[in-house]
């Protein structure tokens, strides 16, 4: 259910966001989708890919700093309101959103958002009461393959 | 109360009578031996000579102790210029040993002794082991490397000296030390701090615990090292670490030794005369304050070395010791006056970045100090590297993070300065070593 997205800390530096894509596709991994968070000062790339450990080591192996942390991976309709739900339904059980993104790739009408909440055992039991469809990473990856 | 103070006076070794001087015989003593020296180097070498006629200033113008400031500083530069023999003061068939230091960078610096200088390095040392509580009957196994380095025999004569056995192991061959030091019963060891650390793991490797052995001291020096390095050392071991301080420019091991009460070095000032000076601006500085440690050998005759500038940052500790000596104490010498440097008129070492950074990090993470200028401003950039330990994968964390080091720094330094998280392996290493400030300040 919870998906495993790839966390890297990257220096505000030009060409340091295409190294490392270009690192990844050397070696045959590939993105399924990725979020840049920056500031002034660094920046957080987050990633999904299908084979995280493999990347997570590769990463490391060439002196970057990588972490995984969990997502969850949400379809709604893609429609206006269809992340104001999510939010609320997550507000109601006292959850609070990190961080999120949208996926890449559209699911036939409906859109994918990626998730990190503080709480996130606590997320999935509130969408799953909802009837929210949460995708596993079978799902997302096959989505992705189209 | 009289048979007590016999009993302590019996414990006290003939040669240590001098920590032991009321402070005015040891002032007057101090003042007699500084004249005398002055004399003796103005008269027999010839860069000091002429630096006092440079200055106008004759020997008889050291009428008090504060008049030691008149006198011109020796570099360590100076004893590199006149390799190998031009400081000495007496005619080579006075002078009975010659040691030298191997010069990491250039020529070696080489230091010499008359025979009565030998007798004042052996007097030293067996002060030194009396403040860590060594005496007659300790074995004593000096790990100290033997030959042109100072340690090996300036410990060797000062154990003898003692009415210690002393076990001449000389340095490495870790095997046989613990051995020799299981077998023979060693109760106290000379080393650098941190072949002992060697040792201890060492010996773990063999499967003996020191505590199961006799040794119950360590004399320890010719390096810096904390004082965090000495409570894991105390810890592991049981033993007593003692901390010993010495230059071979000024004699060798014997300039100051910590005693029982571990608070501080005491100093052999009848044979040593202490100065803490502004590392930049060369006036004194009062007691407790810290500063760069000048030294005057008083009693050296064959190479008397007049104000050197050790560059090594400590202060002085006025306060009387526990233990009883009336020589005064310095605090331990942590940091270099070659590592300051100063920014918006404030002096930082990068030790102090360094606690700073450790106050919120376990391990010491790869750093580097970036100074330049810009608008007539001198700007002080630490960058530091990420590490798998402090990255959170949120920018709230990492900030978090950054606001830590940066306040401790600036809690440290009084001065608010950048900080920059970089990435891994971003900050070069040379030598497995990292260059720790680059001065891009062009003036
Ligand atoms: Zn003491």
């Amino acid at each position: 259910m919870k998906l495993k997205q790839l966390s890297v800390f990257l220096e505000n530096k030009p060409g340091r966001l295409r190294e490392l894509c270009a690192l990844l596709a050397e070696n045959n991994i590939n993105i399924v989708t990725l979020s840049l968070a920056d500031t002034e000062q660094f920046g957080i790339l987050r990633l999904i890919v299908k084979e995280h450990d493999k990347a997570k080591a590769l990463l490391e192996e060439n002196g970057f700093v990588a972490k995984l942390t969990e997502v969850l991976a949400v379809e709604v309709p893609d429609q206006p309101g269809g992340l104001s739900k999510i939010l609320e339904i997550e507000e109601e059980s006292g959850v609070s959103v990190e961080y999120m993104y949208a996926f890449t790739i559209k699911s036939g009408e409906n859109a994918v958002l990626l998730f990190r909440f503080d709480d996130m055992d606590k997320a999935v039991a509130a969408l799953q009461k909802a009837n929210l469809s949460i995708l596993s990473s079978a799902d997302l990856h096959q989505r992705a393959e189209g | 109360m009289h048979a007590q103070w016999n009993d302590r006076e019996s414990l006290i070794h003939p040669a240590s009578a001098p920590d032991y001087l009321r402070e005015e015989q040891l002032r007057a003593l101090q003042l007699q031996r500084l004249r005398a020296i002055t004399r003796h180097a103005y008269d027999h070498q010839r860069l000091f000579r002429e630096r006092m006629d440079e200055r106008g200033v004759a020997p008889e113008d050291i009428q008090t102790l504060e008049d030691v400031r008149k006198l011109p500083f020796t570099q360590k530069t100076d004893l590199r210029d006149t390799y190998p023999y031009g400081l000495f003061a007496v005619p080579m068939n006075e002078v009975v040993r010659l040691h030298a230091s191997s010069g990491t960078t250039g020529k070696p610096i080489v230091v010499a002794y008359t025979d009565e200088d030998i007798e004042v390095w052996k007097e030293v040392m067996v002060r030194t082991f009396a403040c860590a509580g060594l005496h007659s009957g300790d074995i004593i196994q000096n790990a100290y490397g033997y030959g042109l380095f100072t340690g090996g025999l300036g410990a060797h004569y000062g154990a003898e000296a003692l009415g210690a056995t002393v076990i001449p192991i000389s340095g490495g061959n870790s095997e046989r030390q613990i051995m020799v030091m299981r077998d023979f019963g060693s109760t106290a060891i000379c080393s650098t701090p941190s072949y002992f650390l060697h040792l201890i793991e060492y010996a773990e490797s063999m499967g003996i615990d020191f505590n199961d052995l006799p040794l119950r001291v360590g004399v320890f020096g010719a390096e810096p090292w904390s004082d965090e390095m000495r409570e894991y050392i105390e810890g592991k071991t049981g033993i007593k670490a003692i901390d010993i301080y010495g230059l071979s420019e000024i004699i060798g091991p014997g300039v100051a030794s910590a005693c029982e009460a571990q608070e501080g070095l005491h100093i052999f000032e009848d044979h040593f005369l202490f100065e803490i000076v502004h590392p930049v601006t060369d006036e004194p500085m009062p007691d407790g304050e810290e500063g760069e440690l000048i030294i005057t050998t008083l009693s050296k005759k064959a190479m008397p070395v007049m104000r050197y500038r050790t560059h090594d940052i400590t202060s002085i500790i006025p306060e009387k010791c526990a233990c009883g000596r009336t020589i005064r104490r310095i605090q331990r010498i942590a940091r270099r006056s070659d590592d300051m440097f100063i920014i918006r008129g404030v002096n930082v070492f990068p030790s102090q970045v360094e606690a700073a950074l450790l106050k919120v990090e376990e391990t010491l993470p790869h750093y580097q100090i970036v100074l330049t200028r810009s608008g007539g401003m001198d700007q002080m950039e630490v960058q530091v590297e990420v590490t798998a330990e402090t990255f959170t994968d949120t920018v709230r964390g990492v900030e978090a993070v950054h606001k830590q080091l940066s306040d401790a720094i600036a809690h440290i330094l009084g001065i608010r300065v950048k900080l920059t998280l970089v990435e891994p392996n971003t900050i070069e290493r040379s030598m497995g070593k990292a260059k720790r400030v680059i001065d891009n300040r062009k003036s």
